[in-house]
């Protein structure tokens, strides 16, 4: 389940053709199993939060099953724990999710149907899925997609319950590094996906990008901002 | 918290049309290769993006903690296994034994 998913589903898959919708969202549903399982301590620390910000059970719970997007969430709660307005909060969690327009641009051709048929697909894009979905070519396999982000869509409810139920047992769960877990996450995605040195130096200059603009912008755009880095494929063909 | 459920719609909504918008708009179209190119750089520079903003930075300032130490060793874990779990695992696990030494 843990090696270097996509790579699995992207290369050595090599007759992809063949494979069956089933057979790759099947194999999306494995290669989704190591972050469904991150995902479920992250969730089960933004359940804690939120009781702790004084947010009722149900609205946690159905926050995590309608918008799923853990930046946001935390984001968003966040800045109403410290006495924020609504609608700070509510820009903060579409910042956070700005990414995700990037994302789905890159992700749009690879979607057959009409327009809300591929604007509810989009649906499924969550970094983990996206990053391994994405195939040499650029395009992606969308039926990974689907398995990946169905996988990691139950223990994100699952560990959000947890939390809501536990919350007031474990008091700060951050004493178990659990604000280790998401970046440990993303970093783990990115050294599957640094693969040369061209896709190395992009993700320093994102990284710095980000870094350079977090004490000086509203927080998301920083993320947003290192997109800016990825134009270094105008002057190479993709990192792969 | 009477505004709780206004803040999860506010939020289900954005989310909605920001994941929605670019398949909305885009698809069904071929894009020429130098967009595609952008497309496979633009995974590593948000990766980093949400390492460093959520390892090297607390909030809106730049911050290096137990976590920091946690995540760097997730990722030699993660370079000399190929397993993502013990990567996480392991970023946790030392992010905790150094909170509970300090």
């Amino acid at each position: 389940m843990s090696d270097a998913p996509r790579h699995v589903a992207a290369e050595e898959a090599a007759p992809e053709p063949l494979q069956t919708p089933h057979e790759r969202f099947r194999a999306g549903v494995r290669a989704g199993v190591p972050f469904a399982i991150a995902g479920g301590l992250l969730s089960l620390s933004f359940g804690v939060l939120a009781r702790h910000i004084g947010m009722p059970e149900l609205a946690i719970i159905v926050m995590s099953l309608i918008v799923f997007a853990g930046s946001a969430q935390f984001a968003a709660i966040a800045i109403i724990g410290a006495g924020g307005s609504l609608g700070a909060a509510v820009v903060a969690a579409a910042l956070m999710n700005s990414r995700f327009l990037a994302m789905g641009i890159a992700l749009a051709p690879s979607l057959p149907g009409g327009p809300l048929r591929r604007a509810a697909q989009g649906q499924a894009v969550v970094d983990s899925s996206w990053a391994m979905a994405l195939r040499k070519d650029g395009s992606f396999d969308r039926h990974f997609l689907f398995g990946s982000t169905a996988v990691q869509y139950v223990s994100w409810a699952l560990g959000t319950l947890a939390g809501v139920l536990a919350g007031n047992l474990l008091g700060d769960v951050n004493r178990f590094g659990v604000d280790a877990i998401y970046p440990a996450f993303f970093l783990a995605l990115l050294i599957g996906e640094a693969r040369n040195r061209w896709a190395v130096g992009v993700a320093l200059i994102g990284g710095a990008i980000a870094l350079v603009l977090t004490p000086l912008t509203p927080p998301g755009i920083p993320i947003l901002a290192a997109s800016v880095a990825a134009l270094a494929g105008l002057r190479r063909r993709g990192p792969r | 918290m009477s505004s709780a459920w206004a803040l999860v719609g506010g939020c289900a909504v954005v989310t909605a049309m920001i994941k929605g918008a670019g398949p909305l708009a885009l698809g069904g179209r071929r894009l020429p290769a130098w967009f595609i190119s952008i497309i496979a750089f633009l995974a590593p520079a948000l990766l980093a993006a949400l390492v460093a903003t959520h390892a090297l930075a607390s909030g809106r300032h730049l911050a290096i903690g137990a976590n920091t130490v946690g995540v760097l060793a997730g990722g030699v874990v993660m370079w000399r296994t190929r397993s993502v779990a013990w990567c996480v695992i392991a970023a946790a696990a030392l992010t905790a034994l150094l909170r509970a030494l300090g």
